[in-house]
């Protein structure tokens, strides 16, 4: 730690994102090497704990799969061994002998769903103003907030997700009342007495940006900048021009919230912007280019259908609701038929909650935008679909190549369905994260229970 | 393939004017009557002069009634959407365009929507697509524990959309009723209570003893009077509502207006119940409910039914810690009568109703849970919360003389793969157009090769 200490921040960085760029060059920018591969969780600072529980070699049988590609597999078998997915395929699959069978008949398989966009334990249940930690709304840019350091493991809703929505991994990303809201943190939804014990292990981080009415109408109300989107502008704008010279200093100060927005500048921290109109999705769009980051996804992009070969041909994914529309101003042309014609015109869609009741139920939104697709025309099959809401997800969150999608190597992050996902009377029935079985619908002793609730009323109910 | 598909075309020019109720028949569809019984397959129903005549199996069309195609179609009543916001809001977070809360209001209980509710707001035109074609519209509580009297309408493409102005008055007894009182459910309970006293003074000095509010029980012909314009008693000084206030509340105190009673924490339901030994008259309703599942018996042995959100699970506040999703089956097994309504999230919306009433299905097949069968599910938006709103047997309903309020559908409409493709309110088809899908066909290419997408329309 202290090597890089004297280095400053960007190269911390690096070291905690190595891991998760395995592979990748990008990351190699550490000059040195040895430390960043050797020892990253010991450089990355509030380092993941989580390991693995334990699991039993897997063989789901007779299931329908959706592989989370957009592959389909009738009557498939899905292996899964020491945390790993072992093989899929078609009924035909040798099957070890060691496996323990679980029968999928009438069933069905996806990967893990992924919400890309929550609050849960930044927000958390009870909704009580002690525990509202997601929005430092103090400055309109707080680059150096960590959502991290606000989760409260306990939330009731991490369990509701997994045990209605199949959610294995979430993003969880601070608030939007912020230009540059902080960074994010991605989490494997087992429950755990410390956030620590849920990071995912190797997901990169993020930095939250929101655009348009939120930013404006907290500063502006109090009478400072930015009061108008122009303002916004200029704002971001500015920073940028700080970010990008602390980035060019050999070796500068350390800065928490410069090393969050240099790692931007260098591709190790992604950027999720929350942004509603399609005009200022274009300006964001610029703004990067204009200081030489991405924009990985726009979130809650209802205006997304107007430019969605902008967004296409700029490989920005756009997350999005199925059919929320006209609660403020820059929600009212939002339309049910949104997602699909995004992804008609080739651009990369992801259906995300931004919400404790929503995320329970990611696979009906996808299918209510499938269907709303479906009747203006655009046909998408039920795997694509299923992508949305799977390996779209990982990708835009940078862990693609861990999870999402059911392929030899990933993580064993597995949904059994009671029926299929994309029907209003399925629910999940079995969920395995990293191969270890976390939910069994038919057994009240899988079921998680926070420390919150027990004694209370209702304490290990189905919910 | 049917010629319900094929007519889809022509209801958008129907709609521009006045329509006629349409005499109508559809065979062959799968119809769901939403009284609670399971859908029968290859029904008929059949409307004329704006009413239903008959529906089911067996069912004759008769002679001069245009009979259309319905097979592969599913077709039900209008839903019911419970406590809304519809014709009150165009954006939620635009305040001048919102007119839900009057936080600022020197009136409470004699607040009124009916006037003030606008049809041609895009969320009727939205709902309607969704096959909503009644909602009761509630004020919600800004200034007081009392949100004000709440209406009946239909969504119907006109400007006449309030069928029972003042159909209820709502107030607030929960944590939210306990911070509008003054920072305690003790206020609230005190406030409420000495409100019901003084419209019971109030009512007697003005004589107002009984069948003031409405006259003439026709369906849809109830246009209640407004016992805030009753003629003025003397009043003693030592009172703390207006007089327009304390005459709003008379027909509550005698039971001939609705109480809607917001409350989730199981004791603060009970303590609800309890407000009918002081007062005998009142008509109660409760809204929300989430811990009654906890206290089931006692509601159903009291009488009173329920307005719950269907999905809640999570412990949002401590009123709310037992949430489930059983909650509203576990109710209805005890016999209570069960409405499904109420919007907690940005992306909850009455035309939502249907993926909610599935969800409730779904629950059959999780060990432990309880869930509603189909029929009930249905009825639990529709019948049921029509009947709630002292409409039964008159609309969202396919029962002979209800309303003509039908919903033709594409599939199972609990299937979140299905929507509707035709809607009939009173026998007239509706049109299902708005500026969603106006911006969908806009959009629907983005060449400019030649003009602006603006030019598009």
């Amino acid at each position: 730690m202290g090597r890089h200490l004297n280095r400053g921040g960007p190269t911390v960085l690096l070291a905690a994102t190595a891991m998760a760029l395995a592979g990748c060059s990008a990351a190699s920018g550490s000059e040195e090497p040895a430390t960043a591969s050797s020892s990253a969780t010991v450089d990355a600072p509030y380092a993941s704990t989580y390991e693995a529980y334990p699991g039993v070699p897997t063989a789901i049988v007779g299931a329908t799969i959706y592989d989370g590609t957009g592959g389909r597999i009738e009557n498939g078998v899905v292996l899964f061994s020491g945390g790993e997915v072992v093989g899929i395929g078609g009924a035909d699959l040798a099957i070890p002998a060691d496996y323990t069978r679980v029968d999928g008949t009438g069933r069905f398989v996806t990967p893990g769903i992924i919400d890309i966009h929550s609050h849960l334990g930044d927000y958390p249940t009870p909704s009580v103003d002690a525990h509202s930690d997601g929005n430092e709304a103090t400055s309109p840019t707080t680059p150096e907030v960590w959502a991290e350091h606000s989760v409260w493991p306990q939330d009731p809703g991490f369990s509701r997700a997994l045990a209605n929505g199949g959610i294995t991994s979430l993003q969880i990303l601070p608030g939007s009342a912020n230009l540059m809201g902080g960074r994010s943190v991605t989490l494997k939804n087992v429950p755990s007495r410390t956030v620590q014990g849920m990071k995912f292990p190797g997901a990169p981080y993020s930095m939250k940006m929101a655009c348009g009415e939120n930013p404006k109408r907290v500063y502006g109300g109090r009478g400072r900048a930015p009061s108008t989107r122009m303002g916004n502008f200029a704002v971001n704008r500015e920073t940028w021009i700080k970010a990008q010279e602390y980035a060019a200093e050999e070796e500068p100060d350390r800065d928490l919230a410069m090393e969050t927005l240099a790692g931007v500048l260098n591709g190790e921290i992604m950027i999720q912007n929350h942004c509603y109109r399609a005009d200022e999705m274009a300006l964001v769009m610029s703004m990067a280019d204009e200081f030489g980051y991405q924009v990985t996804a726009f979130h809650h992009a209802v205006e997304s259908y107007k430019i969605a070969d902008l967004l296409r041909d700029n490989d920005v994914c756009s997350a999005v609701w199925a059919d929320w529309y006209g609660f403020k101003m820059e929600a009212y042309d939002a339309i049910p038929e949104n997602a699909a014609m995004i992804h008609n015109q080739g651009a990369c869609v992801v259906i995300h909650s931004d919400d404790e009741n929503g995320i329970q139920r990611l696979n009906q939104e996808a299918a209510k935008a499938q269907a709303d697709g479906r009747r203006m025309g655009i046909e998408i099959a039920d795997a694509d679909v299923i992508s949305w809401i799977t390996l779209n997800a990982a990708r835009a969150m940078g862990i693609a190549d861990m999870t999402g999608s059911l392929e030899a190597g990933k993580m064993a992050d597995v949904v059994l369905w009671n029926g299929d996902p994309l029907s209003v009377y399925s629910r999940p029935e079995i969920v395995w994260i990293d191969g270890a079985m976390m939910y069994d619908m038919n057994d009240p002793a899988m079921r998680p229970v926070s420390d919150f609730e027990l004694g209370q009323p209702g304490e290990g109910d189905v919910k | 393939m049917n010629r319900l598909l094929a007519l889809a075309a022509s209801v958008a020019a129907l709609a521009t004017t006045p329509a006629m109720a349409q005499d109508i028949a559809i065979t062959g569809a799968t119809i769901a009557t939403g009284d609670g019984s399971d859908p029968v397959e290859n029904a008929t129903v059949v409307v004329r002069g704006g009413r239903v005549v008959a529906a089911g199996s067996g069912v004759a069309v008769p002679a001069g009634v245009p009979a259309l195609d319905g097979s592969g179609l599913w077709v039900t009543p209008g839903l019911f959407a419970s406590i809304t916001n519809l014709g009150l809001v165009d954006v939620d977070a635009v305040a001048d365009s919102n007119d839900v809360n009057a936080s600022d209001s020197p009136f409470g209980a004699a607040l009124d929507v009916s006037p003030v509710i606008n049809p041609k707001a895009q969320d009727f035109a939205y709902s309607r697509a969704g096959g909503v074609t009644r909602a009761s519209v509630t004020p919600g509580a800004g200034a007081s524990i009392f949100a004000g009297q709440g209406a009946i309408v239909d969504l119907g493409a006109d400007y006449d959309a309030v069928r029972h102005p003042r159909a209820f008055q709502y107030v607030e007894m929960g944590e939210r009723g306990a911070w509008l009182a003054g920072g305690s459910r003790t206020s609230a309970h005190a406030l409420l209570r000495n409100a019901l006293l003084e419209a019971g003074s109030f009512g007697d000095a003005a004589q107002l003893t009984g069948g003031s509010r409405t006259r003439g029980n026709q369906p849809g012909e109830t246009i209640g009077l407004d016992s805030r314009f009753a003629p003025g008693a003397d009043r003693s000084s030592d009172v703390l509502l207006t007089r327009f206030d304390a005459a709003a509340l008379v027909p509550v105190v005698n039971g001939e207006q609705k109480l809607y009673i917001e409350v989730e924490r199981a004791s603060d339901i009970l303590s609800a119940l309890t407000l009918k030994d002081e007062f005998p008259q009142l008509d109660m309703v409760l809204v929300g409910a989430t811990e009654g599942w906890l206290v089931a018996d006692r509601i159903a042995a009291a009488g009173v039914p329920v307005i719950a959100s269907a999905l809640r699970d999570l412990p949002v506040s401590f009123e709310q810690l037992a949430a489930t999703q059983s909650n509203v089956g576990r109710m209805v097994d005890a016999g209570v009568t069960v409405a499904i309504g109420g919007y907690d999230s940005s992306g909850d919306h009455p035309r939502g109703l249907p993926q909610m009433a599935g969800n409730m299905v779904a629950l059959n097949r999780v060990p432990g849970a309880t869930g509603l069968t189909w029929g009930e599910a249905f009825a639990a938006i529709t019948s049921v919360p029509a009947a709630v709103a002292g409409l039964e047997g008159r609309v969202a309903v396919l029962a002979e003389g209800a309303h003509g309020d039908l919903v033709v559908w594409d599939g199972d409409p609990l299937e979140t793969s299905s929507a509707p493709i035709r809607v009939y309110i009173d026998g007239v088809e509706q049109p299902l157009t708005n500026h969603q899908t106006r911006l969908r066909d806009r959009y629907r290419s983005l060449d400019e090769s030649e003009l602006p997408r603006a030019y598009e329309h």
